[in-house]
Order: structure tokens, then sequence, then C-alpha cells
């Protein structure tokens, strides 16, 4: 089981190396927060497996929080490359 | 009888997942346009935790990691939905257009992968 872990941890870097290279390369800045999305989400996963391979299991709970501040920070940075303001209270009279 | 059963869904579960990770993955950096990207990226991080924190659970039985787990699990079922539908409307809005059989036709073909 342990090398059933270490190949799915291996498969989750390899996943982020990926992403990581899309987020860098990326044309538009939405390709970026694809990227930085998937990044994240993988990073939960990681920090989740890591706890089982190295036996720690309170790493869970760093996953826990990791899954939420993923979010925050990718809907954080959409409303910020959209209205150039965070504190903006409405949107442009668009779409 | 029944732990070595579920020692083998656990250790399918979870090499299906990390597959199913990587082909997001290339997906991320092989398909033309912003959409397509998200397509990639978002499905396969919708069904790649759903694979591993299942098989996580499955190890751990009932206890109080496999809470946690799930706690997770149910977070990120919620989010990256959200989180891909909230990019594709915000590319959507700033003007970015797909990439279509007829545009890339009018373009040359030069843009044929990355």
């Amino acid at each position: 089981m342990t090398n059933v872990l270490l190949a799915t941890i291996l498969a989750i870097f390899t996943t982020m190396a990926l992403a990581l290279w899309r987020a860098i390369r990326g044309p538009s800045v939405f390709d970026t927060i694809v990227g930085v999305n998937v990044f994240g989400t993988k990073t939960v996963l990681l920090i989740a497996l890591i706890a089982y391979f190295s036996g720690n299991n309170d790493l869970v709970d760093v996953a826990l929080v990791y899954a939420l501040i993923n979010f925050l920070a990718v809907i954080a940075v959409l409303k910020l490359v959209r209205q150039r303001d965070l504190a903006a209270s409405r949107e442009p009279s668009d779409d | 009888m029944i732990e070595p059963l579920i020692t083998l869904i656990s250790a399918g579960m979870l090499l299906t997942g990390g597959a199913f990770a990587v082909i997001g993955g290339i997906g991320v950096v092989r398909f033309p346009d912003i959409y397509t990207r998200l397509h990639a990226g978002g499905v396969t991080d919708t069904i790649a935790p759903l694979l591993i924190v299942g098989g996580l659970v499955l190890q751990s039985g009932w206890h109080q990691l496999s809470f946690k787990l799930l706690l997770i699990l149910l977070f990120l079922l919620f989010t990256t939905p959200t989180a891909s539908h909230a990019t594709a409307r915000a590319a959507m809005a700033a003007g970015i257009e797909p990439v279509t059989r007829d545009r890339r036709r009018a373009s040359g073909e030069s843009s044929s992968n990355t």
C-alpha cells in the first residue's frame, strides 16, 4: 500500500508541474488562474496523501484549511482582475 | 476476507485518481484556448479528489480522519465547479473568443496546438 501511495503522490507532483507550467506560460491572465486553481486543488490532495504516507495524521487539518483558502483566493483574484478593485460593490454595465 | 478486498479497491481508486489528475494536467498544457483548458482542469479537478479521497477514506475506516477527509471532499465538490464557472464567466466577460474550427482556418492554421 505504501507503493500505491507513493505512485499517487508522484502522479500528483507531475500534475502540479504541468499546471505550474501553464500558470507561468499562459498567454492571458485567465490561463494563469486556471493553472493556479488546478495547482491549489492538487496541493490539498497532496497534503492528504502525505498525511497517510508519513503517518502524521495532523496534516489532514492543514489540507482542510488549504481547501478553504484556495477557493477564496481564486474568487478574490478573479474579482480583482475584473474590477481592478476589491472593494467595488456593483458590476459595471456589461453582459 | 473483506480486508484484502477493501485494500484492493482503495489501491485501484488511488491509482485511477492519480491517472485522472495527470490526464487533466496534460490537457491543461496542450489544449488551444482558455475554455478547453478550463474543461480539462475543471472536470478532472472534480473527479480526482473524489477518487483519491474516497480511496483514503476506505483505508482508514470508521475513524476521525475519515470525517475530516469527507469534509475536505465536500468543500472541494462545492468549490471547484464554482471556481471553474467563475473563471469561464470572467473570461467571457473580458471578451475572449473561443477558438472554433472556422476561426482557426481563417487564421491560416498557424495556432494548431499550443
